[in-house]
């Protein structure tokens, strides 16, 4: 597998990561030799194997709808670096 | 007091032989005195300590106390632990402040524990040397030109060095095991679900799990007893009765039927590292265990399918650190989605954008069925030679790791060359199996680490078979010359 400088970028956008001109060389050399290890699965026979999603066989537990999280609002929003009110404030989005 | 067992300290508290504020400030004095040198800590807050000691005095006065109560306990920087930084090693949640406490945070305040504070690790527990946090890397008591292992190297090391008793951590693909193997400590990942992942800070979920680091597989027993237990919190956290690891801890070993994975001893190994692994084998039959060999074929293939697996699982996790809630802002910005793009630049380290990047990649429209679908069944084909194995035998014996600690920076730029660090144990966290390590040997005066592989909650055994190994032999004794 080689990347080029476009597909870095795709993939950096995709992960919402900024990454510059002069690392895109050395990020795509590192990411080719990763996935050069990966490549190993490819020799393997996996027909008609089941995929393994989780290490036990656990459905998803039911409960009742009741809240019983604690409220902790005020602590939460003391974390951001811009609130108004209770809302969280991003650049504009939408003109 | 430094080279106390738990028990001993619980006696000593319950005598009164010292009181929990002592016992806290004695540690925090060791803090002041080593920790500069070792950075094993990236939050201590004496104030705090002192206060939750102050209560546990209280607790032990009203005849309340537990095994555990007014015992310093240093905890991994990756449980949120209300009113302390907890940072996950990481310049993105560097002002987090958590506002609630983790379940294993929890447990350990409802027994009147005390947190000494937080300990150093790899950035989001990415790591196999304690080189990717933003803090600094951690260095290993035994020899401060090593790395401690990662990436639970903070805890290790600050065990190792006697700045704690016991530590928490945490093991996504041996990051209890192989910093335990390195700083000649106990340590235990407990079978996948047995410890709440509530409040613990998300790398791969469907992999990582929470476990004691101590000096002996007793300490680490008595930690169980705290950590273990259902949690309606965690949706994948196990519904079973609460065990006691601390009973059955003596029961005669005889007969035990031990099997060694001939996988586990072939290129790659130190050839010194396996002498030492073979002398506890010895140690084993010495003690009445039946040694059989046994085959573990798919076992070359967990490092391939753990780098598609918990890259894919931690850029969705990390994919919340976004700026906008909490942690990292980048300073300067147009629209939102610079924010975003730099916020995450700025914020994560390379070891991190490696990762999310992988785990992007592969999830990407195209690419899943032959890496991530792939990847999966394979790791199905892993799990089933565990099933397998468990028919001919109790245990699995092999090495931790396959070398001792190696230098700073020896590996750093090579991601491939510290990613072999974890051949023997992230098979374990695949199939959701417990492993623990423990101390059997030194080579070139470094600690050496045995693993002992059991099947589905078989911990209470696991901690039997290395508490016995431990009652005969005396390598989990040693300490560190600087540190003694």
């Amino acid at each position: 597998m080689k990347f080029d400088n476009d597909e870095i970028k795709k993939i950096a956008h995709l992960a919402r990561i900024n990454i510059n001109k002069n690392e895109a060389d050395k990020v795509g050399e590192k990411l080719e030799g990763i996935l050069g290890l990966i490549d190993q699965m490819t020799q393997v026979n996996t027909d008609g194997i089941e995929p393994m999603a989780h290490a036990l066989d656990i459905t998803q537990p039911l409960r009742e709808d009741k809240v019983t999280e604690v409220d902790i609002r005020k602590k939460s929003l003391k974390l951001s670096n811009e609130t108004h009110q209770s809302l969280f404030i991003v650049p504009r989005v939408i003109e | 007091m430094i080279n106390l067992s738990l028990k001993e300290l619980s006696e000593g508290l319950k005598q009164k032989k010292f009181s929990s504020v002592e016992l806290t400030q004695f540690f925090l004095n060791r803090l002041d005195l080593h920790n500069s040198s070792i950075n094993a800590f990236i939050t201590i807050d004496k104030d705090k300590s002192l206060a939750m000691a102050k209560h546990s005095d209280e607790i032990i006065k009203e005849g309340n106390q537990d095994y555990l109560t007014g015992i310093p306990i240093a905890q991994k920087d990756i449980f949120c632990a209300e009113g302390w930084k907890t940072s996950c090693g990481s310049k993105m949640l560097d002002n987090f402040i958590a506002p609630y406490d983790s379940t294993v945070i929890s447990k350990f305040n409802a027994v009147g524990a005390v947190n000494l504070g937080k300990t150093n690790m790899d950035e989001f527990a990415m790591g196999s040397s304690n080189e990717t946090s933003f803090y600094g890397n951690v260095k290993n008591p035994w020899d401060i030109k090593t790395v401690p292992g990662g990436s639970s190297g903070g805890s290790a090391a600050a065990v190792a060095g006697r700045l704690a008793p016991a530590a928490t951590a945490t093991d996504t693909g041996g990051s209890i095991r192989q910093p335990a193997s390195l700083c000649g400590l106990t340590g235990l990942k407990p079978t996948y679900g047995l410890v709440s992942r509530y409040g613990m800070i998300a790398f791969a979920s469907s992999l990582d799990q929470a476990g004691p680091m101590c000096h002996t597989a007793e300490d680490c027993a008595a930690m169980m007893n705290v950590m273990s237990g259902h949690d309606p919190k965690d949706s994948t956290s196990i519904q079973r009765a609460k065990e006691n690891y601390l009973t059955g801890i003596s029961d005669p070993i005889k007969g035990l039927k031990i099997g060694v994975p001939r996988e586990f001893f072939s290129e790659g190994l130190d050839p010194e590292v396996e002498k030492i692994i073979e002398g506890g084998i010895n140690e084993y039959k010495k003690l009445g265990a039946e040694i059989v060999e046994i085959s573990l074929p798919n076992n070359h293939l967990s490092i391939p399918v753990y780098y598609v697996i918990a890259p894919a699982e931690a850029s969705s996790n990390l994919s919340r650190y976004d700026g906008v809630r909490y942690g990292y802002r980048t300073k300067e910005y147009d629209d939102l989605m610079e924010m975003y793009c730099k916020t995450r630049e700025e914020g994560f380290g390379e070891e991190v954008k490696r990762r999310i990047m992988i785990g992007t990649y592969v999830l990407s429209a195209g690419y899943y069925d032959a890496y991530y679908l792939k990847a999966q069944k394979i790791r199905r084909l892993i799990s089933e030679d565990f099933k397998k194995a468990f028919e001919n035998c109790d245990v699995i014996l092999g090495p931790s790791a396959p070398s001792v600690a190696f230098p700073i920076g020896e590996k750093k730029e090579d991601p491939l060359k510290m990613y072999m660090q974890d051949v023997y144990t992230i098979s374990t966290n695949l199939a959701g199996l417990p492993g623990l390590s423990m101390p059997a040997g030194l080579m070139n005066e470094l600690p050496v680490g045995i693993q002992l592989i059991g099947n589905y909650f078989s911990e209470a055994k696991l901690l039997n078979i290395a508490n016995i190994f431990q009652m005969n032999t005396d390598w989990h004794n040693l300490s560190p010359e600087e540190f003694k």
